[in-house]
């Protein structure tokens, strides 16, 4: 087995609902995939439910009523899983630690809200903390640098989990870049808003990534990697991007984040 | 200074500050210099997470009976000797501390560093009555001979390197002899030193800001590096404190622990160097001290964030750490924002004081990465107030255009599920085959903020619901033809 969970002895397995978010639903399904894998090594049974968005771009642009609606959404679509889990810390983040403030007042909701928001989890904290998970079955051939996206370091404490698995990945060095908890310049739709200041940011971000001497870069939200992966391809540096879940499930072979198929092709 | 307010032009100053090459070499000092100087000293002191939460509670107490702790101190100031002033804006707090000027006949006014005396914009208003404002903290007295604002609220002359200074003593400083060596920071310090020597010895009154003002003693309290705000209070005939009403503090007991907590966060010391008591002006026997001793405390509004959403904001020690960490203050630098107070606690504090129409930008004008709140010594919620000026520039449809269009635009669909899976399927489908051959965009129809700096990805094609439905259901059919194999079995 891959893993080693003392709950994995639970009688039956715990289900899970997979929030893919917006953006590996629209941008790059493999992670969703990825992450399913990952779960079902991890004993779980998975499930998608039909879903749109977990209504951060709402709520960080000052619309709360639409932000409120996709909560209730989100709520009624994954209430009956008993774990909810998003290849996120953004999403994540923005379920566990805002929906709360968004019911804020409403006494019919809270409870209901709470007790939702406790089963809620980023995907590789949920492996580590939650199902146990030690190590995984994945090779990845190269040297990897790490960047800790901002919601789910600050908000879920995801940072020594991610490292601790892929340090079980076989072939896999990881190499630390500079300010690896320095935010990426993304901010969801900061980046189109205050595009130059945006820049600015990323453009530090890539000469640290440059810097540690790895072929790839690693992180657990695909906003924060496409804009880092975007902005290393537009200078031209040879470094590939991809969602850490990729690699723990030993999927690292697929076309990196804004690169040709054809490329892998022999 | 002046207090002219450039924050509606937020984004052509951070442009011009990304492109400013000196500017951007101080900046990169910043974060290098500030951020390992707090962690150490964060990570030396055991319980310093447990005197955040008690700095946090002292102040939230503080400020639930501000009314009486206001009260308070004003009795024991008038006990000691001394007078207290309450001012409701900006203009009010100008005309007290002129005409306590013109009283005493000053002509010379010194000035240790004070936030409020930039808020309120003090310098202009003196030098136009006739009275000479020297600022005497190092960084302000550099800031005031360039005649611009400061760019931190502790580190006000940051965005300037020794060469810039060289060259404004020069240009300044004529009296003294043009050969002479200004190669080393030393020397430049000296310089200041000398050239401020004299001023201390002519002012008829010395104006400081506060740190802290304690209701049970009437004392007011400064925390320097320097020293010069001792000189500053001590020497001339009167002395003028200038403060928010939100730096009040019950008791010397919760001063010192918020003490603990300020300069780790602002410089990483344990203790400033110089901390300064002033309780009233000097007493018969006393061998030193100002003959009047004058509070100016300041609402301009703050009295009106007292118990509403912004409340936690009022808890602010003004120790710079949240501008110290903040990815956005280390690219652009504080001038960028517009006016007194720079960096995530200005993009709360500045629109409540300025009008959320002009300060729009600076609550925009985050990542959210939350960093400021993680270090906030008195753990105010930074991002959390930002959204909260957020939410009332969009209840108030003052959110841009294309931004409220394109956000209900997306909203409409997000909301029906049924339409945005097809929709986000053809189109990720439709780029997914545009952008097959190279992986990824140069350029975007629509997109140019994000294409002019960075390439797109090109999507793998198909939703991930639309994939995995389709897999399940094959997977099921699969099932059910070996469990109808099965059953057929005889
Ligand atoms: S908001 Fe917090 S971190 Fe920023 S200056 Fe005030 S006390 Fe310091």
């Amino acid at each position: 087995m891959p893993f080693s969970s003392p709950r994995n002895a639970d009688l039956s397995p715990p289900r899970v609902g997979l929030f893919c978010t917006c953006l590996v639903d629209m941008i790059r399904p493999s992670v969703g995939f990825a992450a399913a894998k990952l779960l079902e090594e991890a004993g779980c049974d998975v499930d998608v439910p039909a879903q749109t968005c977990c209504g951060q771009p709402a709520f960080n642009s000052g619309d709360r009523a639409t932000a409120r609606a996709l909560a209730e959404q989100v709520i009624a679509a994954f209430e009956n899983f008993d774990y909810v889990v998003a290849p996120s810390g953004s999403c994540a983040g923005m379920i566990k630690a805002h929906y709360p403030e968004l019911f804020t007042g409403e006494p019919d909701w809270t409870g209901r809200v709470d007790r939702f928001c406790a089963k809620v989890h980023e995907l590789v904290s949920f492996l580590v903390d939650v199902r146990g998970v030690t190590r995984v079955d994945a090779a990845y051939d190269g040297t990897v640098t790490y960047h800790d996206s901002c919601s789910g370091l600050r908000e879920l404490g995801v940072k020594d989990q991610p490292r601790a698995l892929l340090a079980s990945v076989e072939g896999l060095t990881l190499s630390e870049m500079v300010d690896a908890d320095t935010c990426c310049g993304f901010g969801g739709t900061f980046c189109v808003k205050y595009p130059d200041v945006s820049n600015a940011i990323v453009e530090k971000k890539a000469a640290n990534i440059v810097a540690s001497g790895a072929d790839t870069l690693l992180a657990g939200d695909l906003g924060c990697l496409m804009n880092m992966a975007g902005k290393l391809q537009r200078q031209g540096r040879p470094v590939v991007a991809r969602h850490v879940a990729e690699v723990l499930a030993g999927m690292g072979d697929a076309p990196a984040l804004g690169e040709p198929a054809s490329e892998k092709a022999p | 200074m002046s207090v002219e307010i450039t924050s509606p032009r937020f984004k052509d100053n951070a442009k011009r500050a990304l492109a400013d090459g000196p500017l951007q070499a101080a900046l990169s000092k910043v974060g290098p210099g500030f951020i390992g100087k707090r962690t150490a000293a964060a990570d030396k002191l055991p319980e310093f997470d447990a005197l955040r939460d008690s700095a946090r509670d002292i102040k939230d107490h503080t400020l639930a009976h501000l009314d009486l702790y206001l009260e308070r101190f004003e009795e024991k100031v008038k006990a000691a000797g001394g007078h207290v002033h309450f001012a409701v804006d900006a203009a009010d707090a100008r005309d007290i501390v002129t005409k306590i000027c013109r009283d005493l006949g000053a002509r010379t006014v010194t000035k240790g560093k004070s936030m409020i005396s930039e808020e309120i914009g003090l310098n202009d208003h003196l030098s136009a009555a006739g009275i000479e404002p020297v600022e005497t903290d190092l960084g302000e007295y550099l800031i005031q001979i360039r005649g611009e604002a400061p760019s931190h609220i502790i580190a006000p002359a940051i965005h300037l390197n020794k060469e810039q200074v060289e060259e404004d003593f020069r240009r300044v400083h004529t009296h003294l002899a043009p050969e002479r060596n200004l190669s080393e920071p030393t020397a430049l310090l000296a310089e200041a030193r000398g050239e401020l020597r004299q001023k201390f010895l002519v002012a008829d009154v010395g104006i400081t800001g506060a740190n802290f003002l304690v209701a049970e003693t009437g004392t007011s309290i400064i925390v320097t590096n320097e020293g010069n705000g001792d000189l500053t209070q001590t020497l001339p005939k009167a002395h003028i404190v200038l403060a928010s009403l939100e730096k009040l503090v019950p008791t010397l007991e919760d001063v010192s622990q918020l003490l603990r907590v300020l300069a780790r966060s602002a410089t990483g010391q344990e203790m400033s160097v110089y901390t300064t008591f002033s309780t009233g002006p000097r007493r018969p026997g006393d061998p030193d001290g100002p003959g009047e001793y004058h509070v100016v405390i300041l609402d301009n509004g703050r009295s009106g964030m007292l118990g509403g959403p912004l409340k936690e904001m009022l808890r602010c020690i003004r120790c710079g750490a949240c501008m110290n960490h903040c990815p956005v203050y280390h690219a652009v630098g504080g001038h960028a924002y517009g006016w007194v107070y720079p960096g995530p606690m200005g993009s709360v504090l500045t629109p409540a004081l300025i009008g959320i129409e002009k300060g729009a930008n600076l609550p925009n004008a985050s990542t959210f990465c939350g960093r400021c709140e993680e270090v906030c010594p008195v753990r105010i919620p930074l991002p959390k107030l930002m959204r909260h000026w957020r939410e009332k520039e969009f209840e108030r449809h003052l959110t841009p255009a294309p931004q409220r269009y394109g956000l209900a635009v997306w909203g409409f669909f997000a909301r029906r599920g049924w339409l945005y899976r097809p929709a986000t399927g053809l189109a990720m489908t439709l780029l997914s085959v545009l952008g097959r051959k190279k992986g990824r965009f140069a350029a975007l129809p629509l997109a140019g903020g994000w294409t002019g700096h960075r390439d797109f990805p090109a999507p793998e094609g198909g939703t991930f619901q639309a994939q995995w439905r389709a897999q399940r259901a094959a997977r099921n059919t699969r099932h059910a033809n070996r469990d109808a194999k099965k059953d057929a079995r005889p």
